[in-house]
């Protein structure tokens, strides 16, 4: 019995020393959307074909979860182009020096996150800064976001002056725009912050029902998702590789391709648009103050 | 069945267990009145009926993606169980120390969740990754499954044994002891196999390729019938496994596992060694050369603000939440296990195992979700989430353990059967079993962050989100020494109150 032990023992150790370091020759993305994370891996597969054609090298999907699993692949040179959300593409760009954000989306420019409320409470949407939802029990998105969680927490502790913890009933965090809408508009939570365009796509698609829940207030815009590559692209795929990518990115014109992300098209963009990202997270302390 | 010769060592201990079990509710009802227990009256009907239609048609959007995570699951669960089975035998001959004991409490406390995103840190979102994060948390709990159990064998082949010189040595270990226990063993392995699954499918919330990924997916998209065809398949495998997953073919499911997913990462040295010598430093002290007094104070103070905001209070709801968890379980294992008894539902024993099967497979996130869509948030749909996955695997031990009883011909029947034959002779192992599953309540509280509550384990997760990863550490720490604290008393009071381990049941 020892011995069986034994054996599968010292075959398990076999497999693992085995070297465990693949040669690289593929450029590798990943991509979280704002919405619809279903079928990920088929409709990014798309991408991938479209980028191999116009860069002429292997290219390859790799489905990841979370904002943070999309950083940490992009920080261990896992994948080497992201499609990152604000506050990731910022912390990515952090931890790897030299990364640079090449395009963003047509709508990501003037971006914006909607307070949302159940009609128990009897708030009605106004322009100025609901203060009437302190007290009230409120849900966050995912904790990493920055439409979900980010920029509605800079806002709440702008107006009314503390953290959220300390303005309201209770804090969640439903982990994604679509469950932050049921729970709203189930009256599980009172009030909720959420991505302007999740919102819209699902009221445009008959998602919502307008007796329950509604939009209270909008945020200022603020900028968001965009295209981050690492630095060292250049090394491993040839001079002016980040320019062709770049091309490549901001000629996407197929519909369905873009219907991915989902964004209208792609323009420019670079590292500077994202420091009012940055300055609010560390205002928020959600990332430290560079020393 | 308890040997006639410790008899009366068992009338002597009823008291003992009566009276464990009136303070542990005592502390539980104490802990109550503590908690935050508010059920607000939300509207949940639309989306239960939404869920309800999808759970009745489930649809499978695309064959080989569910099949592929499928495969991935099983073998993430069954490398993570070979290796750990390897490890924990090792580390269970050395349990009778105090420092292995600990070590093995350490590994356990840390969720599979966070072990997963601590080595995607180091190796990616691999099948390296995924083999680790199932197979180091299971070491460390086969490690007390195996140590405890060569601790109770029936020591008399050993004491027996003329040359009493060689009484540490393997050969003498290895036909004294591991007879006995080998059996025990097996089965106690092949039960956590199935706790492997779906440790295997949840790490999919986090991005390794099995069930949990896409289950996880379409629940928070609101697409129910893609998520019940996914549930589904993982009910299937689970509730299919003792048909064809067979001692004598397991080499060959082994070997196919391997080769199927091996386990293989991009790594380097680099990224351990950034990871240890940066990521995990204290933030005041990183990149520091030497410490002087400055960067000492800075990081006091790192400590104690960690301390005020996350560890103090987050030990607080850990604990608090665990101990009326822990009682809530129980008496939804006492009131579940005739579900799976002969001595109750002779004929429907199947159908009784196959609920079970069900409330103990659905993901607690899940059940956390449905219980705020119906009770708002607090800490009652943790209660209740926790509670019922636990209650069903207890429930269905407990009940495992009732076909070993011989009951007399003239014995009564229902209620009768239930409280005057049936409970007083499951007790102790009820109770047993019960301590076992105290520390995995604990770190299952992590992972009700869609409720708010803010255990260790929400801190840990928040931690990581922000890349905190010293932040993780400390709190890792923390809560690993509530673990082992708790792991130290369960201890204690099983050896006070003669309770028998798990495995000799099963």
């Amino acid at each position: 019995m020892i011995s069986s032990f034994g054996r599968s023992l010292g075959f398990i150790f076999l497999l693992l020393i085995t070297p465990i370091c693949q040669a690289q020759t593929t450029f590798t993305f990943t991509a979280i959307p704002d919405q619809n994370e279903a079928h990920l891996q088929e409709r990014f597969d798309k991408v991938a074909v479209y980028l191999q054609q116009a860069l002429d090298i292997d290219v390859r999907y790799i489905p990841v979860k979370s904002y943070a699993a999309a950083v940490t692949a992009f920080r261990n040179d896992q994948v080497q182009l992201a499609w990152f959300g604000g506050l990731s593409g910022v912390q990515a760009r952090r931890l790897v020096p030299g990364s640079q954000a090449i395009a963003q989306g047509y709508e990501d420019q003037l971006f914006s996150s909607y307070l949302i409320a159940h009609s128990s409470t009897g708030i009605n949407k106004s322009e100025e800064f609901p203060t009437e939802i302190a007290g009230k029990t409120f849900t966050f998105g995912s904790k990493g976001s920055t439409s979900g969680r980010l920029m509605p927490e800079y806002y709440i502790r702008q107006h009314l002056l503390a953290a959220p913890s300390k303005v309201f009933a209770k804090v969640g965090f439903s982990g994604d725009h679509s469950r932050t809408i049921a729970l709203v508009q189930a009256g599980a939570y009172q009030v909720g912050a959420v991505n302007f365009k999740v919102w819209d796509t699902a009221l445009a698609a008959g998602k919502i029902d307008s007796s329950k829940v509604k939009v209270i207030w909008q945020t200022p815009s603020y900028p968001d998702y965009q295209w981050t590559v690492r630095g060292d692209v250049a090394k491993r795929f040839g001079a002016g590789f980040q320019q062709r990518l770049t091309d490549a990115l901001l000629n996407m014109s197929d519909p369905e391709l873009l219907a991915s992300f989902p964004r209208q098209s792609f323009i420019k963009a670079n590292n500077a648009l994202y420091q009012p990202i940055l300055d609010t997270a560390v205002s928020i302390g959600l990332i430290d103050a560079q020393p | 069945m308890i040997a006639a010769s410790k008899s009366s060592h068992r009338d002597s201990s009823a008291k003992a267990l009566r009276n464990t079990s009136f303070w542990f509710a005592a502390v539980a009802l104490l802990c109550l009145s503590m908690a935050d227990l508010d059920i607000s009256t939300p509207n949940p009907w639309g989306e239960l009926g939404l869920m309800a239609a999808g759970a009745l048609s489930p649809a499978v959007w695309s064959w080989p993606t569910l099949l592929t995570s499928l495969a991935n699951t099983f073998s993430f669960a069954l490398q993570g169980i070979a290796l750990a089975s390897a490890v924990g035998f090792v580390l269970a001959l050395g349990y009778r120390f105090t420092l292995v004991r600990a070590f093995c409490a350490f590994i356990r406390s840390i969720h599979e969740l966070f072990w997963a995103l601590l080595f995607i840190q180091i190796a990616g979102l691999s099948s390296l990754t995924g083999l680790l994060a199932i197979a180091i948390p299971y070491a460390g709990t086969l490690a007390k499954i195996y140590g405890e159990l060569f601790e109770e064998v029936d020591p008399s082949p050993i004491t027996n044994l003329p040359n009493l010189s060689h009484k540490g040595s393997l050969s003498r270990f290895c036909y004294t002891v591991l007879p006995l226990a080998w059996r025990s063993m097996a089965t106690y392995t092949s039960y956590r196999f199935e706790c492997a699954i779906r440790s295997s499918a949840i790490l999919g919330f986090v991005g390794l390729p099995t069930i949990g990924f896409h289950l996880e997916t379409t629940l928070s998209e609101g697409n129910y019938s893609e998520a019940a065809a996914f549930f589904y398949a993982l009910l299937l495998l689970i509730a299919t496994l003792r048909f064809w997953l067979q001692k004598r073919l397991l080499p060959l499911y082994l070997i196919s596992v391997f080769y199927y997913l091996p386990p293989q990462a991009q790594t380097s040295w680099q990224l351990v060694k950034r990871f240890i010598s940066e990521d995990i430093v204290p933030a005041p002290l990183r990149g520091q050369a030497n410490l002087n007094a400055e960067s000492l104070g800075a990081f006091g103070q790192w400590c104690n603000q960690l301390w005020q905001h996350q560890i103090w209070p987050g030990l607080i709801n850990t604990m608090l939440l665990g101990q009326i968890v822990l009682v809530f379980t129980g008496l939804l294992a006492l009131l579940l296990f005739p579900l799976n008894s002969p001595l109750f539902f002779r004929g429907w024993r199947g159908f009784g195992d196959a609920i079970l099967i069900l409330l103990r497979t659905l993901p607690e996130y899940l059940l956390a979700f449905l219980g705020l869509l119906i009770f708002g948030p607090s800490m009652v749909p943790a209660i209740l989430a926790l509670g019922i996955h636990n209650g069903a695997i207890i429930g269905h031990l407990v009940g495992r353990h009732t076909d070993e009883l011989t009951l007399r011909a003239d014995v009564g029947t229902g209620l009768n059967l239930y409280f005057y034959e049936v409970l007083p002779r499951i007790y102790r192992q009820f109770l047993a079993f019960l301590f076992y599953r105290w520390e995995v309540i604990l770190r299952e509280t992590a992972i009700l962050g869609i409720l708010g509550i803010t255990t260790l384990g929400f801190y840990i997760d928040s931690a990581f989100e922000e890349f905190r990863f010293d932040r993780a550490l400390l709190l890792i720490l923390a809560s690993a020494m509530l673990n082992i604290g708790v792991d130290h008393f369960a201890r204690w009071l099983r050896q006070r109150l003669h309770l028998k381990s798990i495995p000799e049941s099963l």
